[in-house]
């Protein structure tokens, strides 16, 4: 008989970031401990970690073990103690390669016996970012204290004891409208939340918000917000239009990160209009939304006064300031990263626009609105620096500068920007490396895997040609540092194949823009039939180069050397593929260098490289090393994994 | 319509009701209610505590002129700490919320993720923000770590903004408009005290006297700490508690400095670290002072 299981982890307020992550370990745990062909669904709230499974064995089967004995040949009475020891008559005894042997079955456990012993330990290996003790300095590690626990097989209670929490059958309802103690089964379990405001499954809870709010451009804000309630509800508030004076970007950074609202847009303009989603059933008397719009009105009261003050200062007049603001310790201040900035800026080909931008990009560091609103920087320069007259092409380029701040962002809109952008994030990586702040495991303070990745994906992207190498200054470390970004960056965030970008790499990075083509040409030409095997052949090449310690020793082809058959047909083709590829795009090329491919096949199945004669072998040698070294230049073929 | 100052005695009357020890307010200069002795020292060490207090918390940068209606120099906590913190610590505290007035199946309560440290007492705690109507309320902490000890108990930290919730409770848009008492407002009772410390932090503060206070009192607090013998006989008496309020003195000195635009990013890490070396000194010997001064406490 199978059965189900239900498992209701009661907690204190979990974060909302932290619920998804955490059921995927508490599946997997489960499904690890437990096995076999069950089926498992997982559900949270803020307050529950759900776990339900179907088609759980009610007893594992029973087992035949075997236990050896006495040798055939042992005294009559060590036979007879080990029969006595297993409750057997020693007639009862079969004989197995020389040994006594016994029998044994063994009863299959129970499943709940199984279940009561490991869940203790799933519960505790659940794995979350930071977590709490709360009962004794060495008891339980959890997100947040467990208050409940509700352990059903079928219709009886799985007994455990986490963190002095007894499992039962009793669950809680919302803190506010639910009650506090529900006696559930697992058929009516999810009916009873409903009942008591708790809408368990996270799509429940989505559509609920989103048949208010309509289409939702920040999926973002959504999760955090269905991860934050067990009982949406969708209230919708207004704020003085005289606020819609301030630009949107502070606007809607007060509403959505400061309080978790959705700005609303009308034909899309920001209106004086905002929807908050509560953890209540509904807000009949206007409690709620006014309590929200109060707090709203007081946030842009602060940022009003914010800009009104921050004017009474020009950004040009403020970098002076930065003089006081601290980079880092061994890197000095913001005013000379500023200097630095500047002139990087002009030295990777930015106009006099750019190198404006960059003498003011960090100046709004000084100002309150930043201060207050740290994701804003760059923005709030950009908007002042619009409202104190810089043209379009500074302004904009200060606004952008820190993009693209994720791989998902965009980057600079402007070549402007995008210089600055490069040089700011140049600067920090140069500077970080310069004194020993590298990178390490999970530890990156300055963020300077995300700035190397900017960099990558404004040059791709910006078709940027700049000398990537010597902008890296020669420092080793950040070379192979930028390495591992620009791979990560061509492999997760565009997808090619690891082995296309290895073989790619390997013939040079210092264009990003030409690496880009190089990958495209590759993965085009990866599925045609003769670029596989002559991979393979190149591989073949190398390893004969390698073996005979063979690197060129500056001799050329010799080609009265070379004997007739595959030997000078390799060399002719080879001289003729050479004369074709001059000026051919990356993508003819590599099919013309494919089409090698027959000559080097026959080359290898009639011609011995290591002939007698040195002359000829250093000429076979000088051969393939000459073909090797000529059709690297777009990708190392070799890199390549092929299945042949 | 309750007052501020109703408003307060009622949180102490339900913390009271609780178990909870009324403390005054610690008569010296703090940035918070977790600084005084009942909170810093309290959590410290495996004897069970409970104790509710008022503790006005000075943040001489946050100060403005009594101009910005929701930013004070000085403002009101209600701290409330519980060693070790019951099962049922939440509910309790939805329960003050009642207490004073306010009806939970009308309004919206969120508890947001916010874990909470302070650098300058090496202590760091998980908890979260309680948020009213989209307006944060309390800062609600369990301790894990204070002066650097992991803690034997784990205390939830309550920490009310009073002038907050009675804004929210008062329906107005500035804390200066809160009724303190029938037909007084917060602006009679502390305007003058917010204009004149915003002038004196910002303007006029010398600060090379500041700096001077900041070194003897961390100098005769450094000189305390060293004479401290954890193996000493009569370590029950050693002045501990002088000793820390000399650490809370440079905290003070530190955060007014601060203000004044003389503490540099790079100079503030250092302080800080200054600071906390001896709030951690302070702690440990704390820690080593505990079995026998109970013992002496129990003598008399």
């Amino acid at each position: 008989m199978s059965l189900p299981f239900l498992l209701e982890i009661g907690t204190e307020e979990i974060p909302d970031w932290m619920i998804e992550g955490a059921l995927d370990f508490l599946r997997n745990l489960f499904l690890e401990a437990v096995g076999g062909e069950i089926k498992v669904d997982v559900d949270a709230t803020p307050r529950r970690l759900v776990l339900r499974a179907t088609g759980l064995m009610e007893r594992q089967p029973d087992m035949v073990q075997k236990v050896s004995g006495p040798a055939v040949t042992a005294p009559e009475a060590a036979v007879a103690g080990f029969a006595r020891k297993q409750g057997v008559k020693p007639a009862e005894l079969e004989k197995q390669d020389g040994k006594y042997v016994v029998m044994k079955r063994v009863a299959g456990r129970t499943t709940k016996e199984i279940l009561a012993e490991t869940l203790p330990g799933i519960i505790g290996k659940i794995y979350f970012p930071k977590t709490m003790y709360w009962t004794a300095k060495n008891g339980l590690r959890f997100i947040r204290p467990i208050r409940w626990i509700v352990a059903l097989l079928g219709d009886e209670v799985v007994p455990v004891e986490i963190a002095g929490v007894r499992s039962g059958s009793a669950t809680a309802g919302h803190r506010v409208l639910g009650a506090p103690k529900i006696v559930v089964k697992i058929a009516d379990y999810e009916q009873k939340l409903r009942e008591n405001f708790v809408i368990l499954p996270a799509v429940g809870r989505t559509q609920r918000i989103v048949s208010v709010v309509g289409q939702v451009q920040d999926e973002g804000l959504l999760k955090t917000l269905v991860y934050l309630t067990e009982y949406p509800s969708v209230i919708s508030g207004s704020f003085d239009a005289e606020y819609l004076k301030l630009p949107a970007e502070v606007l809607v950074t007060v509403m959505k990160h400061h309080q978790k609202y959705f700005a609303v847009y009308e034909n899309g303009k920001l209106t004086n209009r905002f929807l908050a989603v509560t953890n209540t059933d509904g807000d009949p008397d206007g409690l709620i939304r006014r309590g929200n719009e109060r707090v709203l009105r007081a946030r842009f009261n602060d940022a009003q006064f914010f800009w009104e003050t921050d004017q009474k200062k020009k950004l040009a007049d403020r970098v002076a300031d930065l003089e006081h603001v601290t980079f880092q310790a061994k890197l000095g201040s913001y005013l000379e990263k500023t200097k630095r900035i500047e002139a990087l800026t002009a030295e990777l080909g930015g106009d006099a626009a750019a190198v404006r931008a960059a003498h003011l990009s960090k100046a709004d560091l000084t100002t309150e609105m930043v201060k207050e609103f740290t994701e804003l920087q760059g923005v709030v320069g950009g908007l002042y620096a619009r409202e104190q007259g810089e043209p379009e092409e500074v302004w904009t380029a200060i606004y952008d500068h820190y993009k693209p701040v994720s791989m998902e962002d965009s980057i600079p809109r402007t070549r402007a920007g995008q210089l600055v952008s490069i040089a700011d994030k140049l600067d920090t990586l140069r500077g970080c490396f310069g004194i020993g702040l590298i990178p390490t495991g999970s530890k990156d303070p300055f963020a300077l895997r995300r700035a190397a990745q900017g960099i990558v994906k404004i040059l791709v992207e910006g078709k940027l040609r700049l000398p990537v190498r010597k902008l890296l200054s020669g420092d080793a470390n950040l070379e192979e540092f930028f390495l591992d970004r620009i791979r990560y960056y061509f492999k997760d965030i565009r997808g090619f194949k690891y082995d296309e970008i290895n073989a790619i790499l390997a013939s040079g990075w210092d264009d990003l823009v030409d690496v880009e083509e190089r990958l495209l040409a590759i993965q085009a030409v990866r599925p045609t039939e003769n670029f596989e095997p002559l991979a393979a052949s190149f591989k073949r090449i190398q390893n004969i180069l390698k073996q005979a310690q063979f690197a060129g020793n500056g001799g050329t082809i010799d080609a009265t050397l070379l004997e007739p058959g595959p030997e000078q047909d390799l060399y002719q083709e080879f001289q003729n593929v050479r004369g074709r590829l001059a000026n051919l795009p990356y993508q003819p090329a590599l099919e013309t260098i494919a089409s090698l491919r027959p000559q080097v096949d026959l080359f290898f199945d009639k011609v011995l490289v290591n002939a007698q004669d040195p002359k000829v072998r250093a000429n076979r040698l000088t051969l393939l090393y000459t073909l090797l070294a000529e059709f690297s230049t777009i990708a190392d073929f070799s890199e390549i994994v092929t299945h042949t | 319509m309750d007052s501020y100052q109703e408003i307060i005695f009622k949180l102490k009357k339900y913390w009271s009701d609780r178990g909870c020890i009324i403390q005054e307010p610690y008569d010296l200069e703090v940035g918070a209610g977790t600084m005084t002795p009942e909170t810093f020292l309290r959590v410290l060490g495996p004897k069970p505590y409970r104790v509710a207090y008022v503790q006005p918390s000075r943040r001489p940068a946050d100060g403005r002129y009594g101009e910005n209606p929701n930013r004070l120099y000085k403002h009101m906590q209600l701290q409330v700490i519980l060693k070790p913190s019951p099962a049922d610590v939440i509910d309790q505290y939805l329960g003050s919320l009642t207490a004073i007035g306010i009806d939970l199946k009308k309004h919206d309560i969120k508890f947001e993720e916010d874990n909470w440290e302070s650098p300058t007492l090496g202590a760091w705690g998980v908890g979260w923000q309680v948020m009213l109507d989209g307006l944060e309320i309390t800062q609600f902490t369990y301790f894990q770590q204070c002066g650097g000890i992991d803690l034997d108990l784990v205390p939830a930290e309550l920490t009310y903004g009073l002038e907050r919730l009675t804004a929210f409770l008062q329906l107005k848009d500035s804390v200066y408009d809160i009724e303190w008492a029938p037909g007084v407002s917060y602006r009679e009772v502390r305007f003058a005290d917010e204009l004149q410390f915003s002038v004196y932090n910002f303007e006029m503060a010398d600060v090379g006297m500041l700096w001077k206070l900041f070194e003897l009192h961390e100098g005769e607090a450094g000189r305390l700490l060293k004479l401290f013998d954890p193996k000493s006989e009569d370590k029950a008496r050693f002045p501990l508690l002088p000793t820390y309020e000399h650490v809370l003195k440079c905290s003070h000195l530190f955060n007014t400095l601060d203000a004044r635009g003389a503490i540099s990013v790079t100079e503030r890490v250092a302080v800080i670290g200054r600071v906390r070396k001896l709030a951690v000194g302070v702690a440990q010997a704390w820690m080593a002072q505990q079995g026998a001064a109970e013992l002496v406490e129990a003598g008399q």
